[in-house]
């Protein structure tokens, strides 16, 4: 396996040889950043597309296929249009926080996303309690829907802020008891220790066979709802909201809200496969030498992002696929069905862990 | 909901959702049904019943079917038809003849009142979609062709209703009976034909009184057939059935032969 440690320690000490040390640590940060922002980009253009397309396949539709071929430049007219756009201030709103939300959003967005393991080594924020962090940052872009409800003066606004408010902290809960439930079974918070612990014993929804399988199926219809996404997308239900809490922003204030919501979506994803699927763990079989040694060649950073893929796959089947809940029936799946089960299944996963019930 | 316990509905609800996931996980892999329309305007096809534009089909002779009576006219919500007709005299009697039939396809809302109420089933829509025009008034046409008339019925009734009481005796319906009051007052109605029309109901009654007399025949038979065998119930039942068969057709051909003379005086 490909460690990428190899190409950052060899960066750093060539910088060091001849930059003083406040120097290098500068020109690293902005090195990363860049990087940062370029596969932000890079997939959120490519998600946008994929939405479109796997949407159009699930409704028995073709998708965009008039701009470019297979409709390729699609996104990127999208894009075009939307830096074009007039940004447009109205009276009676608070100006300071309603340009202020959007940036909330997207930077809760971008830390988070900084977050995923790409890679052995490839890996931008990572401490011991890195799960713990991902929990907590992810929590700020809800401030910022909050605020863009309330500052554009607007009842839609403020009524979409509110059910996204008491949807995403409701299902927070959820997500945390089953983040507990799989930390109950790797004994450690850290992104690329969970990644490299998967590649020694196995992937996490294997070792914890039958609570891991039911909290990976909670996760990815709690992730729909922490996204803002359909069947759970009532914050922003256009045929009673118009478009709920970023109704009255235009240009890119609104195309960051979009951003954001495609890459909270492949955030999730990518935590979900990092946590149950083995991150970018290659798919090692004991016992087939042949096969893990052809694995082992394919770089980490591939088969994270398969997996990616593959959960977002699921997600769109499920988005496409049930009608959209209304705000009661939403809190009582929380509160009633979801926060239960997840409960049980922490129970049932510290159960499973103590008295060595899981496959390694 | 509400009237299933926690757990069956939490089950039922799963159950459900798995059946929709399964319907569009089907439909990920099913052929598109998207039409790439202009690059494919040669080979697309409409399905039949497109509403697209009414029309009225010619036939090689430069025919159509309209006999102008306006029916399409009064049943148009729009005002869409106009029916312009005149009466002509035929053969001494006085006819309306179709001049012409106005169709505004700019007011049409393609509701299908009009082909529904057509008694001559003349009219119809075609699977035409391309069908902008630069002004209001190209989209006024005029929809029976030049120098076209209306189809001539070689007598237009008769054939299709004169051997339906024949038809319906053989299969030994007591409909028989009933179908001849509507063959009767069909008679006048052509008068040119009349003569034709009355012989050819004549041959229908005749061959109907021929058929109640073949069954009266095959039901003698069973009858003696029956006899031959006395323990037989089955046959005996059949013989049973056959003879009032034959007594309901010979009443019908009977009915209809009586209808028949009056209708010749």
């Amino acid at each position: 396996m490909f460690d990428f440690n190899i190409v950052t320690q060899w960066l750093d000490t060539l910088l060091m040889s001849f930059l003083p040390a406040w120097a290098t640590v500068l020109i690293e940060c902005v090195l990363v950043a860049l990087v940062i922002i370029t596969l932000y980009a890079v997939f959120a253009i490519v998600m946008i597309y994929m939405e479109r397309k796997v949407c159009a396949w699930f409704q028995c539709r073709l998708g965009p296929d008039r701009v470019g071929p297979w409709g390729l430049l699609q996104v990127f007219c999208d894009v075009l249009k939307m830096m074009t756009k007039e940004i447009v201030n109205f009276r009676n709103t608070d100006q300071l926080l309603h340009h202020v939300a959007p940036f909330l959003v997207i930077t809760a967005s971008m830390t988070t996303f900084s977050c995923l393991p790409w890679n052995k080594g490839a890996q931008i924020i990572d401490f011991n309690v890195g799960v713990f962090f991902f929990l907590a940052i992810s929590s700020i872009g809800v401030v910022g829907i909050l605020l863009a409800g309330w500052s554009a003066n607007n009842k839609y606004s403020l009524i979409g802020a509110m059910r996204s408010g008491a949807q995403i902290i409701s299902y927070e809960l959820s997500i945390g008891m089953i983040m507990l439930a799989m930390i109950c079974l790797t004994g450690t918070m850290s992104f690329s220790e969970i990644c490299q612990q998967q590649e020694n014993l196995g992937w996490n929804i294997i070792r914890g066979h039958v609570p891991a399988v039911l909290c990976f199926i909670l996760y990815l219809i709690a992730g729909n709802a922490e996204c803002n996404r359909g069947p759970f997308d009532m914050p922003e239900a256009e045929s009673e909201l118009t478009a709920g809490y970023h109704t009255e922003y235009s240009g890119m204030d609104f195309g960051y809200y979009y951003l954001a919501e495609y890459m909270n979506l492949f955030i999730c994803a990518g935590i979900a496969a990092t946590i149950f699927l083995g991150g970018w763990a290659a798919p090692l079989v004991p016992g087939w030498e042949q096969w893990n040694h052809i694995m082992l060649y394919v770089p980490g950073a591939v088969w994270f992002v398969l997996k990616v893929f593959f959960v977002l796959m699921l997600l769109l089947w499920e988005r496409w696929t049930f009608p959209r809940l209304r705000i009661d029936q939403l809190l009582t799946l929380e509160w009633k069905y979801m926060l239960p089960m997840t409960m049980t299944l922490l129970v049932v996963m510290a159960l499973c862990v103590s008295f060595g019930f899981v496959w390694n | 909901m509400e009237n299933k316990s926690y757990f069956s509905g939490l089950f039922s609800g799963i159950k459900s959702l798995c059946t929709g996931l399964k319907v569009t996980g089907r439909e990920l892999f099913t052929k598109k049904v998207t039409e790439r329309y202009p690059e494919n305007r040669k080979t697309n096809e409409l399905p039949e019943r497109f509403r697209g534009v009414l029309v009225m089909p010619h036939n090689e002779k430069n025919e159509h079917k309209c006999i102008g009576c306006g029916i399409c006219e009064m049943q148009c919500p729009n005002g869409t038809i106009k029916v312009e007709s005149e009466m002509v005299e035929v053969d001494g009697k006085k006819k309306k003849q179709l001049v012409r039939y106005i169709y505004d396809h700019g007011c049409c809302m393609y509701c299908m009142l009009c082909t529904r109420a057509c008694p001559q089933g003349a009219i119809t829509f075609a699977p035409e979609y391309e069908c902008a025009v630069f002004s209001r008034e190209a989209l006024i046409m005029q929809l029976n062709q030049p120098d076209s008339k209306c189809e001539e019925k070689p007598a237009p009734a008769k054939p299709a209703v004169a051997p339906k009481p024949a038809a319906a005796a053989a299969e030994s319906q007591p409909v028989a009976g009933n179908a001849t009051p509507d063959a009767a007052p069909a008679a006048p109605a052509a008068d040119s034909a009349a003569d034709e029309k009355m012989a050819k109901l004549m041959a229908a009654a005749k061959k109907a009184a021929d058929n109640a007399a073949a069954e009266k025949v095959a039901a003698e038979e069973a009858a003696a057939k029956a006899a031959a065998a006395p323990d037989d119930a089955e046959l005996k039942a059949a013989a049973e059935e056959a003879a009032a068969k034959a007594t309901k057709l010979a009443t019908a051909a009977e009915n209809f032969a009586k209808k028949v003379a009056e209708a010749q005086q």
